[in-house]
């Protein structure tokens, strides 16, 4: 477990090292200096040059490179052109709305998706099973930024349960909070309980076709049991793996649907950083989405082998 | 089995003829604006009714179709064009250097979903059809990559491929005359599947406006023009979303359904 352990560690460095390399060039090789862009086309150049200086725009590439890897692993992502604050403050305030806010889709879809796929593998070919099947199709066709759409048009404005946009803030409690992200949440959680169910369906319809899933019948499991002791266990694997990538759509996704809401997010920062052309903040926000998904991968491939023993001693 | 490939055929087709047809007819000029007529809902004369500058639905659906179907085949075309000689490189190079490098680049694509590519592209060089387009097809390389490989390394192991080499035919050649034709099927089924997802990813990135710029119609900006207008024109919204899911509910149902009448396992236990 140890060797395997550090093995996907090196490579979750190796990946991360590579992910930054890639995201810094594109971001050097932006057309338009910040400093310029800040100051305006009348700008003296003495300013100009004084500003590229404040701004460390002068340093040679590698050196920036360095400057802004190695502020990241202290904690320190740079300070914003525009805004004259530390990114890292910028990006833990809108955090708190974008990660609760894919986490809470997240267990959303759990939640649908697992009962649904136990329930359309437990009916395989009858009417459950075809109803299941049917709602995942609509589910993964749908757009969720349209889908959220609607939620606002029913529950927001006709009905009036929640509010249609914006966010309370968590200082006015956890449940005021996660009230508000109820229907972002909802429209988030969609496509993604769409696929996991239909994940969780077919790899549970191989699991049961298993010799050691007849075993445990033939021993005197009822179907039920066999079911809940044998086959969800080894039937998770694939399971796990499709939770671990919807991470990443996710909270790329959130970036859409916080638009919809009008969320203070990642999403907005990233939109409002890209026009005002505050590229920190833009490669410091792509550099933290990489990084999760990174990390994301690498915990579930961890999880696999708390799973499957068989991995552990492969490696 | 049948039902899903001629349903989903019919349903992605309609919208294929929808958007050649808008080349040389469409009801009323999708940009002409008619403001005493707008927000109308669908009546006889606007079938699909009017939006907030009075202009047809039905006809910007039928342009906002060309956009859609445009950028979603070519970033597929792109994912193939690059993914599909990538796979087969690294299958045939098994366990090399070659391999590790393709797949670990494919894996670090990945972590870089296509909404995250496509920022990066636009903080470069705007936002643009062309742009959404290089975001989803560079998203697609590692898709086409990975199933490529998967099903080429299964292939590797055959006999008929043994036979090949035995005949002096080298890996390249293996691969383009023998490996590539057994994947075809496998390809055009994810094919539609990538298609219908960029037919989704492009709606996504025209909504935020990261993707086809005006004046050019697309039916992800129709849906952000829609939002502020939902609660007094919700057939704004409605017409370009039911667009959006039926293309992609067609696209799907196609690819289901290619799949079971391409492989030839279950063709044999139908006949």
């Amino acid at each position: 477990m140890l060797r395997y352990t550090l093995k996907r560690f090196l490579s979750l460095v190796l990946s991360l090292a590579v992910a930054s390399i890639v995201i810094f060039i594109v971001i050097e090789i932006a057309p338009g200096d910040p400093a310029s862009f800040m100051l305006g086309m009348n700008a003296q150049p003495e300013t100009l040059a004084a500003l590229r200086s404040e701004l460390g725009l002068d340093v040679p590439k590698v050196q920036r490179y360095l400057a802004w890897v190695s502020g990241m692993l202290t904690g320190d992502f740079g300070t914003s052109y525009t805004y004259r604050t530390p990114v890292i403050d910028m990006i833990s305030d809108r955090l708190w709305v974008s990660l609760p806010l894919a986490l809470y889709a997240l267990v959303l879809s759990t939640l649908v998706a697992f009962p649904a796929g136990i329930f359309a593998a437990s009916r395989r070919g009858r009417a459950g099973d075809i109803g299941v099947m049917g709602a995942t199709q609509l589910g993964v066709a749908v757009p969720n930024f349209w889908f959220a759409m609607m939620l606002v048009l029913i529950f927001a404005i006709n009905l009036r349960w929640f509010a249609a946009g914006g966010f309370v803030g968590w200082d006015k409690g956890f449940f005021a909070g996660l009230h508000a992200l109820t229907l972002p949440a909802i429209a988030l959680a969609l496509p993604q309980a769409a696929i996991l169910a239909r994940v969780m369906r077919s790899s549970l319809l191989d699991v049961l076709g298993e010799d050691f899933m007849r075993t445990a019948r033939a021993k005197g499991l009822t179907e039920r049991q066999a079911l809940w002791r044998h086959g969800l266990r080894n039937a998770l694997i694939p399971v796990l793996t499709i939770i671990g990538l919807q991470f990443s759509f996710l909270l790329a996704g959130s970036i859409i649907i916080e638009q919809v809401f009008y969320l203070p997010g990642l999403g907005r920062l990233v939109f409002q950083s890209i026009s005002a052309r505050d590229l920190i903040v833009v490669e410091s926000v792509v550099m933290l989405l990489v990084f999760s998904v990174i990390l994301v991968n690498f915990l579930v491939d961890l999880a696999y082998a708390a799973v499957d023993p068989r991995l552990r001693s492969r490696s | 089995m049948k039902r899903n490939l001629i349903l989903g055929g019919l349903l992605s087709g309609l919208f294929l003829f929808a958007a050649l047809i808008s080349f040389v007819w469409t009801p009323y000029d999708h940009a002409a604006l008619d403001i005493p007529n707008k927000l109308q809902a669908p009546y006889a004369a606007h079938l699909l009714g009017t939006d907030h500058f009075g202009r047809d639905l039905l006809s910007m659906i039928m342009v906002g179709a060309r956009t859609s179907i445009a950028v979603a085949f070519v970033a597929v075309g792109i994912g193939m064009g690059l993914g599909v000689p990538l796979g087969l490189w690294a299958a045939a190079r098994q366990g090399t250097l070659v391999d590790e490098l393709i797949m670990r680049g494919n894996d670090l694509v990945f972590a870089f979903p296509s909404l995250v590519i496509a920022i990066l592209i636009t903080a470069i060089f705007g936002a643009g059809a062309v742009n959404a387009i290089i975001a989803i097809g560079i998203f697609n390389i590692p898709v086409f990559a990975r199933i490529t490989r998967g099903a080429a390394l299964s292939l590797w192991q055959r006999e008929f491929i043994m036979a090949a080499r035995v005949a002096g035919k080298n890996a390249t050649r293996i691969s383009i005359e023998h490996i590539l034709p057994n994947v075809t099927n496998l390809l055009i089924v994810q094919g539609t599947i990538q298609f219908s997802l960029g037919i989704l990813a492009e709606a996504g990135l025209s909504y935020v406006g990261l993707g086809a710029q005006p004046p050019t119609p697309s039916w992800g900006r129709m849906l952000a023009d829609a939002q502020t207008l939902v609660s007094i024109a919700p057939h704004m919204a409605l017409v370009p979303g039911f667009a959006i899911i039926l293309t992609v509910l067609g696209l799907n149902l196609m690819g289901d359904g290619l799949r079971d009448y391409l492989d030839p396992r279950l063709r044999v236990a139908r006949s």
